[in-house]
């Protein structure tokens, strides 16, 4: 059995202060109800749900936690932050992990190599969000 | 003889099973009976009414009630036939509810069944005669067994009534587990500060008796007049005399592990158990001191200046009677020595939550540092194991001990506020907050001081070099996880204390699987037990924070005054009594009572001695187990004769 190695170094400290940055929450707010997963309109589309994935940010575990495409289907209607008693603003959080990314890989989605099709159904928002560039 | 025959409906409770107009026409015609009536509401002051009205109109003298179980309303109808100037054991409660309509779906049977029931109770009512209550006196002082916090409370409110108490602690020192935490959640209030005021007052109040190091060996009696034998235990240092100088101790050479500080450190066999301790005097442990018979060192005599040590000291046997009991022997914690996947106390950095609590006290082996019992470094990462045994049928213990989410929590946050880059982990289950201002501590730990919760148990403990590998789960990501821990806590529930198990013998309580004093009611009576006039604060009858002992000892406090505040107590008629002709002094009757009512007494028949039953009639409570045992039909159950009973019985057998 291969056990997932639990440490809080330097690198697992920065990228939880990161995301708190960013987003503006604490993440250790959250005490695992897993509301904001209970009424995500696309959770059965996340292979991580809402939940988990505040719970990889809150143990360091950075790698699983950019991995995930939960952060890129989350669609920020805003269902988790409403609802969640701790008053976490959790779409603020998934937009911080995408921040992250996008920080760390400006260059992470190319114009070119997404196909004319697709390109002409997606809606403004996502283009938008995919090349914030250098920003914050 | 004039029988009245009152049906109850109980709404539909009785009469949706039961047609009790056919059982109404079934009695009309038996023996005796002048009336008989059916009522909605038997118990409800109409109803009440109505039979007083017929005890004037027809001179009733028996009277039937069938409605529910006597446990709930037959003192009701006794006070009725009381009002009107008739004895109250002049009345018949039929049981047509519990052990009728409520176990029938079938009306046809459960009618046929109510009606002989009735049927029986009338013709029993023919054979029942008037009882009378006994009175017996009240010793107005209390005995609370146990010096910890639910003790102290406890003997403090009675104290404070006015009535003379007598505590008894079986330590040196009373304080009980509270005296060795460090802080208290969620306040996180220093816990001896909190405490030695307490302790302070017990000692000087004037109508406190304090007897430390003793024991109770034996109790006798009943409510209102206990009979208590207290062994009190040799300190070999004169209390009175000792100035806690602590000349003795450097002298001493027995060293020893200390039970205060969970033998994370040494004492010597002369000591205190802390500086606060209540009484204030040095003790010598018997057990380990090398100058009590054979008389082999003197050290501590020969440097002790007030003359304080007496070698020579003997147990005495002290013999005294109480009016009320209150049991408050409290918790030990579930051993580690027990939970194999966890090291079975034997990996040295793996410790319970009460050595951390010595770890981290002030007054602890370490000053307050967090020190490593391996090799004395601090540690920088610490997991705090929940449910450590608790929560566990299968192996361990079956209970939830309502403390260890909150005492885990407090150590955690602790230890991050002593070193905020350390990291503490909590393995938890579930986290149970359930008292005021617990959840908020709880999210503050978690929120503001950064105490790791990971959700899931840990699987085992491994020795690895000088770190501890911890193999565990995250139950909410679903991965196994494992990381290395410098320290690990186990968060080991309550067990009734060794001083629990012991009483509970002696006072013959009733107690449950784990061995906890078991509740006259859980919820109506908290803190009553089986026995009359003895009663249980704390620990002793389930594991309880600080403020719900503080309160249990508060009620067990009000309900001993309540005792003792009476110059008589009444007791019950339907007891067992002894037909002295026909008793040949077998004794089974003295071996089937349960609690110890009927002893062997002499007596003069015809100018020889013989041995015969006798019946404390205030001790009876009767069960008739000594009716049913007697071979020679000798002991009869006062309320259910054998010729009551055999009435009943052919009643029935008739259908």
């Amino acid at each position: 059995m291969s056990y997932e190695y639990i440490k809080f170094g330097q690198e697992e400290k920065e990228f939880i202060k990161k995301i708190e940055e960013i987003s503006g929450q604490n993440i250790y707010s959250c005490y695992q109800c897993g509301k904001c997963s209970a009424g995500c309109p696309f959770s059965s589309k996340m292979d991580l749900t809402v939940n988990q994935l505040i719970n990889h940010i809150q143990m360091g575990q950075k790698e699983k936690v950019l991995q995930a495409n939960t952060h890129w289907i989350c669609a920020s209607c805003l269902t988790c932050t409403i609802r969640c008693p701790r008053e976490i603003d959790v779409a603020a959080l998934m937009e911080a992990v995408r921040e992250y990314i996008l920080r760390e890989e400006p260059e992470k989605v190319k114009i070119a190599d997404i196909p004319k099709d697709v390109l002409e159904k997606l809606p403004n928002i996502a283009l938008v969000g995919s090349f914030r560039k250098m920003t914050g | 003889m004039k029988v009245g025959v009152y049906l109850c409906e109980c709404g539909s409770n009785i009469a949706g099973t039961v047609d009790l107009e056919k059982v109404a026409e079934s009695v009309k015609d038996l023996p005796n009976v002048e009336v008989s009536r059916i009522y909605k509401y038997k118990c409800s002051e109409p109803g009440q009414e109505l039979i007083k009205e017929d005890i004037d109109e027809f001179n009733l003298d028996r009277i039937v009630v069938a409605a529910c179980s006597p446990r709930m309303h037959e003192p009701t109808f006794r006070t009725v036939l009381e009002d009107k100037g008739l004895n109250p054991y002049l009345l018949e409660m039929v049981n047509i509810r519990e052990q009728c309509s409520w176990v029938h779906k079938d009306v046809e049977k459960g009618t046929e069944k109510a009606a002989a029931l009735v049927k029986g109770a009338v013709l029993k009512s023919a054979a029942i005669k008037p009882l009378g209550r006994k009175k017996v006196g009240v010793t107005s002082k209390a005995l609370v067994i146990g010096g910890g916090i639910a003790g102290i409370q406890a003997a403090l409110d009675i104290a404070n009534t006015g009535y003379e108490v007598v505590l008894v602690e079986k330590d040196s020192t009373i304080g009980g587990k509270m005296a060795q935490l460090d802080k208290t959640f969620p306040t996180l209030d220093c816990s001896a500060c909190i405490l030695s005021p307490k302790m302070v007052e017990v000692s000087r109040h004037p109508n406190i008796t304090l007897l430390a190091n003793s024991e109770v060996t034996e109790v006798d009696g009943f409510i209102g007049n206990f009979k208590v034998k207290i062994r009190r235990n040799p300190r070999y240092v004169i209390e009175d005399k000792c100035t806690l100088c602590d000349d003795c101790v450097p002298v001493c050479p027995v060293i020893v592990h200390h039970e205060f500080n969970e033998k994370l450190a040494p004492r010597r066999a002369i000591y205190i158990s802390y500086p606060q301790a209540i009484p204030a005097s040095y003790i010598i442990d018997p057990k380990t001191c090398l100058g009590i018979e054979p008389l082999v060192c003197s050290k501590c005599k020969d440097v002790c200046e007030p003359e304080a040590i007496d070698f020579d000291m003997q147990p005495e046997i002290m013999e005294e009677e109480f009016g009320a009991i209150v049991v408050a022997t409290g918790f030990d914690t579930y051993p580690i020595e027990n939970l194999g996947e966890y090291g079975y106390g034997s990996i040295h950095d793996v410790v319970s939550g009460l050595e951390f609590e010595r770890l981290i006290s002030a007054g602890g082996p370490t000053e307050g540092v967090i020190r490593r019992p391996s090799d004395g470094k601090v540690p920088k990462t610490i997991v705090f194991i929940h449910c450590a045994g608790s929560r566990d049928p299968a192996k361990h213990l079956p209970h939830c001990s309502r403390i260890c989410c909150m005492y885990s929590t407090k150590h955690a946050l602790m230890f991050k506020q002593l070193d905020p880059d350390a990291l503490a982990i909590n393995f938890y289950i579930d986290i149970r907050t359930g008292g005021k201002d617990y959840e908020e501590f709880y999210q503050r730990a978690a929120e503001e001081e950064n105490v790791m919760f990971i959700r899931g148990k840990v699987s085992e403990l491994i020795q690895d070099v000088d770190k501890i590998l911890v193999r565990g789960v995250n139950t909410l990501t679903a991965e196994s996880v494992e990381l290395h821990a410098d320290l690990v806590v186990l968060a080991t529930g309550m067990v009734p204390s060794e001083g629990t198990k012991e009483i509970s013998k002696i006072l013959k309580l009733s107690t449950d699987i784990i061995g906890f004093v078991r509740e006259a009611h859980p919820k109506l009576k908290p803190v009553e037990t089986a026995i009359t006039g003895v009663f249980v604060a704390g620990t002793a009858s389930g594991p309880r924070d600080i403020p719900d002992t503080v309160s249990q000892a508060g009620r067990a406090a009000v309900k001993a005054c309540n005792i003792l505040a009476q110059k008589e107590l009444e007791v019950e008629a339907t007891i067992a009594q002894v037909d002295e002709l026909l008793c040949r002094g077998c004794g089974f009757c003295v071996e089937s009572c349960p609690y110890g009512a009927i002893e062997l007494k002499a007596i003069d028949r015809y100018g020889h001695s013989y041995e015969i039953a006798s019946v404390n009639e205030a001790v009876c409570k009767g069960c008739g187990s000594c009716a049913a045992a007697c071979l020679n039909g000798a002991i009869n159950h006062l309320g259910y004769t054998d010729s009551q009973i055999l009435n009943l019985i052919q009643a029935l057998s008739e259908g």
